[in-house]
């Protein structure tokens, strides 16, 4: 119990933190791949420190509103994973929050924040089937969903979940709104849909959704490193250096890929649900 | 048994009431004292049932045997008749066959089965009761300044009110029949007079496509009571019993019972609307609104689950069981999928609750204690949520003249507490930590452990675009638009009541959850199967679930719509006119802006997903009769 506590607290001081830096070397390593020298590592901090002292602005009474219950239940979506909780209630708890900033950006009635939020939905319908099979998976081959279980299992999960591993990396693009898949919004305001999603968002609420960010790609990350565990230092070394080299290896897509149409998106994901995760937990099934 | 025999007799003698009384204070004075009378005996009746657990009557009466026959003989001399006047031979040939059937059964071999109990009240009976009597009844509240508003806009045509509150009651009095009989044949009395009763209200407006639809509801249930003879026609004579529990307990004894088993389940699966047969209850929807209300989510349908969760035991890897299972995970993908591409708003509706009674089928089928917690717990909350949004469309329709979600645009300026509602109910299809999605999570651990994965894979699918119809849906309410005229005076006070209560019901269930599981459904599970780990159902899950309850509803209460920051508007690509409505076009012209949802109808288009549905569940069906047919022969 007290560990668990431990866990929790560490993980709200230091997912945003660890989030933000992860953001900064994303920013220099792209930087490089476009032969730029690129910002210093802590740009993302001041770029939300900057946010913070913006004028107070906003198109309706009720968006922060939705807002900052998106980045309330980001936050506790990641604290049930780091407090060693139930898968399923990691990936419920995170729609319940998506659904918080989809309904922020239609309150807004603005076109582009609409198709925005129109697009992320369709993005959350592209990757839920496959992020639930790695639940199950997980489930299949520890026999439980709780996060506790999984760390104490004592086996390496990645060799009977490989197919699973390779679809959680795929739909990963998707969650850290990578190229070809940032559909919905995007980081540089030029594009059709101008910021998506967020258009409609300034200050301290975009703020908010940059932290929120943060935290979830922590506990993302997490997910990769529990194919790695099997209840040795090694495991967990291991784990850690999956995680950044996914990290690496979603920002060389996203450099070397344009924007792919929703029909893609949409179709790929499913597809690779159906061959990679749906025949991994077939087999599965008949190995236990 | 007193009181189960008042509430199957009372409803019918206000049915009756209704007919001949045809003024409308009487009428509005009538259906208020019954609603309340009915809804306060189904409680009196769970808390006089609740501690024993579960009871058999062993009632007999040889006259009412033979006043079931003549009705029932009456019945099929209707549907001959109808189906001369319409043309529709179908529904003709099938009355014809069936019910002679039937009587000639029950006047030779049936004669002489020794039937100990016939009537019964278990825990699983007294939920459907409460479901019946509470939220049916309010139904017919609701339906009172509804369909006066109906009539004015039918004006000029005969007023059939009273017909309609006849049907109603009749209805309610024929559902509580079905939860409470053991004797198949009384069973299978109140399941055809169930079918009668959604035949006429489905045709109630008497349109061309009003008689087509509820002649297709007609047929498509007679073959589902073809079935059900055919089972009671193999369990008389075969094994020499007329009980349903028997049939249960030879079943769990080691007999095979798969053939009435799938039979009865193929009439269950008819009548809760699955592929191929699901087209029935889409149809519907061309009857006034409180029909469709009483058919999705009280009635009709649910006897349909009901029936297959009473089978349950017997079910799991069967024939019987696997295709139960499969027809139900098919029809909740496809359904889910059809629901995409519909911007009517109760289409919406009725293809949410053909996909969600596919989930309940699946885990009846599946059969094991964890999958029937779970389809219990979907009934629940499906009646109480999707009853509360049948009616929150029906008074949106009557007060903004369009069911389509497209016209719902901004329905939270103009309509706030109606979209409040719909809000509550949408989220509690959908959400966590709310009903629904409590219990499909409990199915998909079911589902897993059942070693079905075709059945996870579908859940998984199937999930995603459930999230999808309905976020769109919400998003479109959500959506604050300038200057809306609130019109919500306009709402009748008794639909005020009726939804305010429903949404209050949905609120307080969800609250409950933890209660009704230990309370109800774990010592209902522990009666029906063996082996039932109680501790396995209620994890700590539950009270992170109660907690995070706790918050969603704490959070909008502290800071809803509270914000001192400025004001300012949309971005229209800088040529917003100043009112976030209009932007300058390029001739200088102010322009509407116009914002539509995605419905994708390339990929879920309705008749795609209905064939892909129909054939696959059709091929199931037709592959497990056969192969049952051919072990008989």
């Amino acid at each position: 119990m007290t560990t668990m506590i431990l866990w929790v607290i560490a993980y709200l001081i230091f997912a945003p933190l660890v989030g933000g830096i992860l953001a900064g070397l994303d920013r220099i390593v792209s930087a490089r791949m476009q032969g730029r020298v690129g910002p210093p590592i802590l740009q993302p901090f001041y770029d939300v420190l900057k946010l913070m002292e913006k004028e107070a602005l906003t198109v309706n009474k009720v968006q922060d509103f939705y807002v900052m219950c998106f980045l309330i239940f980001i936050i506790i979506t990641g604290g049930f994973f780091f407090a060693g909780g139930d898968l399923l209630l990691v990936i419920f708890s995170l729609t319940l929050a998506s659904v918080f900033l989809i309904v922020a950006a239609f309150s807004s009635n603005s076109p582009y924040a609409q198709i925005g939020a129109e697009r992320e939905l369709l993005q959350i319908m592209a990757y839920e089937p496959m992020v639930l099979m790695t639940a199950v998976g997980f489930y299949m081959f520890t026999g439980s969903f709780r996060v506790s279980d999984i760390l104490t299992f004592g086996q390496m999960p990645l060799l009977y979940l490989i197919g699973i591993f390779f679809g959680y990396l795929f739909i990963l693009t998707i969650k850290f709104r990578k190229s070809p898949f940032d559909l919905s919004m995007s980081h540089h305001a030029h594009q059709e849909l101008v910021k998506g999603l967020t258009t409609e968002f300034s200050g301290k609420t975009l703020a908010m959704i940059e932290v929120a960010h943060w935290y979830e790609n922590i506990f993302l990350l997490g997910f990769v490193f529990l194919f790695f565990v099997n209840g040795t230092p090694l495991g967990i070394a291991l784990g850690v250096v999956v995680c950044l080299v996914a990290y690496f290896l979603e920002v060389l897509i996203d450099n070397s890929y344009a924007r792919m149409k929703w029909q893609f998106t949409l179709k790929s994901s499913w597809v690779i649900a159906i061959t990679a995760g749906f025949i991994n937990l077939v087999v599965l099934r008949f190995m236990f | 048994m007193g009181t189960i025999f008042f509430l199957i007799v009372f409803p019918l003698v206000v049915a009756v009431a209704l007919l001949v009384l045809k003024t409308d204070a009487i009428r509005d004075m009538l259906v208020r004292v019954a609603a309340i009378v009915i809804g306060a005996a189904s409680i009196y009746l769970a808390v006089q049932y609740y501690g024993t657990g579960g009871e058999m009557f062993d009632f007999h009466s040889e006259t009412l045997n033979y006043l079931f026959m003549v009705i029932e003989a009456l019945l099929a001399v209707v549907v001959i008749v109808l189906g001369i006047k319409y043309k529709k031979y179908l529904a003709l040939v099938l009355a014809a066959i069936q019910t002679p059937i039937l009587i000639w059964f029950e006047l030779t071999i049936g004669h002489h089965v020794n039937v100990v109990n016939n009537i019964y009240i278990d825990r699983l009976s007294i939920v459907m009761v409460l479901i019946i009597g509470i939220i049916g009844s309010l139904i017919c509240v609701y339906a009172l300044p509804y369909m006066k508003d109906f009539q004015h806009h039918h004006h000029g045509e005969k007023d059939r009110r009273p017909w309609f509150f006849f049907l109603l009651f009749l209805f309610l009095s024929a559902m509580f029949g079905i939860v409470v009989s053991n004797n198949l044949v009384w069973l299978h009395f109140f399941w055809e007079i169930t079918t009668l009763c959604s035949f006429f209200l489905i045709g109630f407006t008497k349109t061309k496509e009003a008689i087509d639809n509820s002649f297709r509801a007609l047929i498509f249930n007679l073959m589902g009571g073809f079935g059900f003879v055919l089972a009671i026609l193999v369990l008389g004579t075969y094994y020499n019993t007329l009980e349903l529990s028997t049939m249960i307990l030879y079943g769990t004894m080691g007999y095979s019972v798969v053939l009435p088993a799938a039979l009865l389940a193929f009439a269950g699966i008819t009548k809760a609307a699955q592929m191929p047969f699901s087209s029935w209850l889409l149809g519907a929807m061309v009857a006034p609104t409180p029909t469709s209300a009483l058919l999705h989510s009280s009635t009709m349908v649910k006897a349909g689950v009901f029936l297959i969760i009473k089978l349950s035991p017997v079910l799991g890897w069967n024939m019987a069981g696997i295709m139960t299972m499969m027809v139900g995970g098919i029809t909740f993908l496809f359904a889910s999928f059809a629901a995409i591409s519909q911007s009517n708003a109760k289409r919406v509706l009725a293809y949410s609750t053909v996909a969600n009674l596919g989930l309940i089928v699946a885990c009846a089928g599946i059969g094991t204690y964890a999958a029937v917690w779970a389809a219990v717990m979907l009934v629940i909350f499906h009646a109480i949520t999707k009853s509360l949004l049948f009616l929150c469309v029906g008074t949106a329709e009557h007060n903004i003249g369009s069911r389509d979600i497209e016209d719902m645009d901004g329905l939270f300026g103009r309509m706030p507490r109606l979209a409040t509602f719909m809000i509550v109910g949408i989220s509690g299809m959908f959400l966590a930590p709310l009903g629904m999605l409590v219990s499909k999570w409990a199915a998909m651990t079911a589902f897993i452990d059942s070693g079905n994965i075709l059945l996870v894979a579908i859940i998984c699918f199937g999930s995603a675009a459930t999230a999808f119809y309905w976020t769109k849906w919400l998003g479109k309410m959500t959506a604050i638009m300038a200057r809306r005229e609130n019109i919500q005076d306009h709402v009748h006070k008794e639909e005020w009541v009726v939804l305010g209560t429903l949404t209050g019901m949905t609120i307080i269930a969800i609250m409950a959850f933890p209660i009704i599981s230990s309370g109800i459904l774990v010592p209902y599970l522990v009666n029906v199967f063996a082996g039932v780990d109680a501790a396995s159902l209620l994890s700590g899950n539950m009270f992170i679930m109660t907690a995070m309850l706790a918050l969603v509803i704490l959070l909008p209460i502290l800071f809803f719509g509270k914000t001192n920051k400025k004001i300012v508007p949309i971005y229209l690509s800088g040529a917003n006119v100043g009112d976030d409505l209009r932007f300058t076009d390029s001739f200088q012209q102010p322009k509407e802006v116009s914002l539509k949802n995605w419905y994708m109808e390339d990929y879920f288009g309705e008749v795609k997903m209905s064939r892909y549905g129909n054939i696959a569940s059709a091929v199931v069906i037709i592959a497990v009769m056969a192969m049952m047919l051919g072990g008989v022969l």
